[in-house]
């Protein structure tokens, strides 16, 4: 069971790695969004603290689902999937690798150059931390998430718009108590707690139930 | 061993493929299975392998239904498809090691080595398998067959993109497989003289898809 896992999320990285373009696509993508807006409303401090937590979110949704579209498609024309399905291992543990291993292609590098993003955005410095924070555990859940929709619309024609329309209003939760967890912050006295919480709440949940779904969906999807 | 299929019928789409399809294979027998474009073989492959749900019938295993027995099930399993299921970007080695660990076998860096020199891919090993040809690819594909200890074996299309010399090295490593107390099962259109073991053949050629459209016959 672990040594399907490891080779699976061994394999990604590797041809993530080989292949760099698809996780800069994501990570520029994210940059972009982020540095528009400014230019688009003006530079006014107070006005960008304000607008900062949500854009940054809204960034990373669309930044995420980018790549959802190859997470399955890829192994699927090339008849990988099929070895994975019957490899004598958990199917779910072997998708919960390639979702990890997505999540770590494109959801980490959005957390790891957040800060830059925040100074753009004159945060201060604790809310950036709060961001970061909120955006490390919150990603996984995009990831997660966004695997069902992939596998669902694996083989399907203009799968990739099918996936985005059907992920993005699922991930409205995410981005109401990611956001409110940085907007809070920037308030004196109020915790940000239960924001934080329910975003943990969110993560733990899909992380138990996706790889099941996902994996019972890719069934489905290769008949 | 055994595989049996009990009154298997599938259908794609609106299109009956076939019906009340039943056939046994133990081991060391080799089925080939008959039939033009489109009746049905390649899913009939894929549903022994339980990628594809039938709309009647069972596959058993052993006697038992390889639903209930899952991974037991495909740990005795070879697949090989139409693709090839190697990745472009890896070397021949690292597609290799990979389908390998998948299956759930390790083997040191010289095995891998060795397979893919005894198919006859020396000098290509540590290349980006899009750098190869259409038969190297398979090659690499097949590579996997020589080191595979699953039991049964099902093969689509195996000889497809092949040249002389491995249609030839297959047909052997086919061969030793039966000999071995293994089973396989293959579609081809190539007439090849496969093993001196027991050859069942099945047809799905015939048009009327209310009847059975089995015909078995075994020749030594």
């Amino acid at each position: 069971m672990t040594s399907a896992f490891g080779t699976i999320l061994k394999r990604d990285l590797l041809l993530a790695l080989r292949r760099r373009s698809e996780i800069f696509t994501v990570l520029f993508f994210f940059i972009v969004v982020i540095s528009l807006f400014p230019l688009g409303v003006g530079t006014e401090e107070k006005i960008l603290q304000q607008m900062a937590p949500g854009v940054v979110w809204i960034a990373a949704l669309l930044a995420s689902t980018l790549a959802l579209d190859r997470l399955f498609s890829a192994d699927y024309e090339d008849g990988t999937l099929e070895k994975i399905v019957l490899s004598p291992s958990s199917l779910s543990m072997s998708v919960f690798a390639k979702i990890l291993a997505h999540w770590l292609l494109t959801g980490l590098p959005l957390v790891l150059i957040s800060p830059l993003l925040g100074l753009f955005y004159h945060l201060p410095m604790d809310s950036i931390f709060v961001m970061m924070f909120v955006l490390f555990i919150g990603t996984p859940v995009l990831s997660m998430l966004g695997a069902i929709a992939a596998a669902l619309t694996l083989g399907l024609r203009g799968g990739g718009v099918l996936v985005s329309l059907l992920v993005l209003p699922l991930y409205i939760p995410v981005l109401v108590y990611g956001a409110g967890a940085i907007s809070t912050s920037m308030i004196t006295g109020v915790s940000i707690e239960p924001y934080v919480l329910l975003l943990l709440a969110f993560s733990l949940l899909s992380i138990v139930f996706s790889p099941w779904v996902t994996a019972a969906a890719l069934k489905i999807s290769l008949e | 061993m055994s595989l049996e299929v009990i009154k298997l019928q599938c259908q794609r789409g609106e299109k009956e493929l076939f019906s009340e399809l039943s056939f046994a294979l133990r081991s060391k027998q080799l089925m080939r299975i008959e039939g033009q474009n489109g009746t049905g073989k390649t899913t009939l492959l894929r549903t022994l392998c339980g990628l594809y749900q039938p709309e009647a019938g069972e596959v058993h295993w052993n006697g038992k239904s390889i639903k209930k027995l899952g991974e037991e099930y495909l740990k005795d399993l070879f697949y090989l498809g139409h693709h090839n299921a190697i990745k472009a970007d890896l070397s021949a080695l690292e597609n290799l090691q990979i389908n390998t660990a998948l299956a759930g076998e390790t083997y040191s860096e010289d095995d891998l080595l060795q397979a893919l020199d005894d198919i006859g891919l020396f000098g290509s090993e540590y290349k980006p398998t899009a750098h190869l040809s259409q038969g190297q690819k398979r090659r690499v594909a097949l590579a996997g067959l020589l080191l595979s200890k699953a039991k049964l074996w099902v093969l689509d299309e195996p000889f497809v993109a092949l040249d002389g010399f491995a249609v030839k090295l297959l047909q052997e490593v086919i061969a030793k497989h039966i000999e071995n107390e293994g089973m396989a099962i293959l579609t081809t259109h190539q007439e090849v003289p496969l093993t001196n073991g027991e050859i069942l053949s099945i047809s799905l050629d015939l048009n009327s898809s209310s009847t059975g459209n089995e015909s078995t016959s075994s020749d030594d």
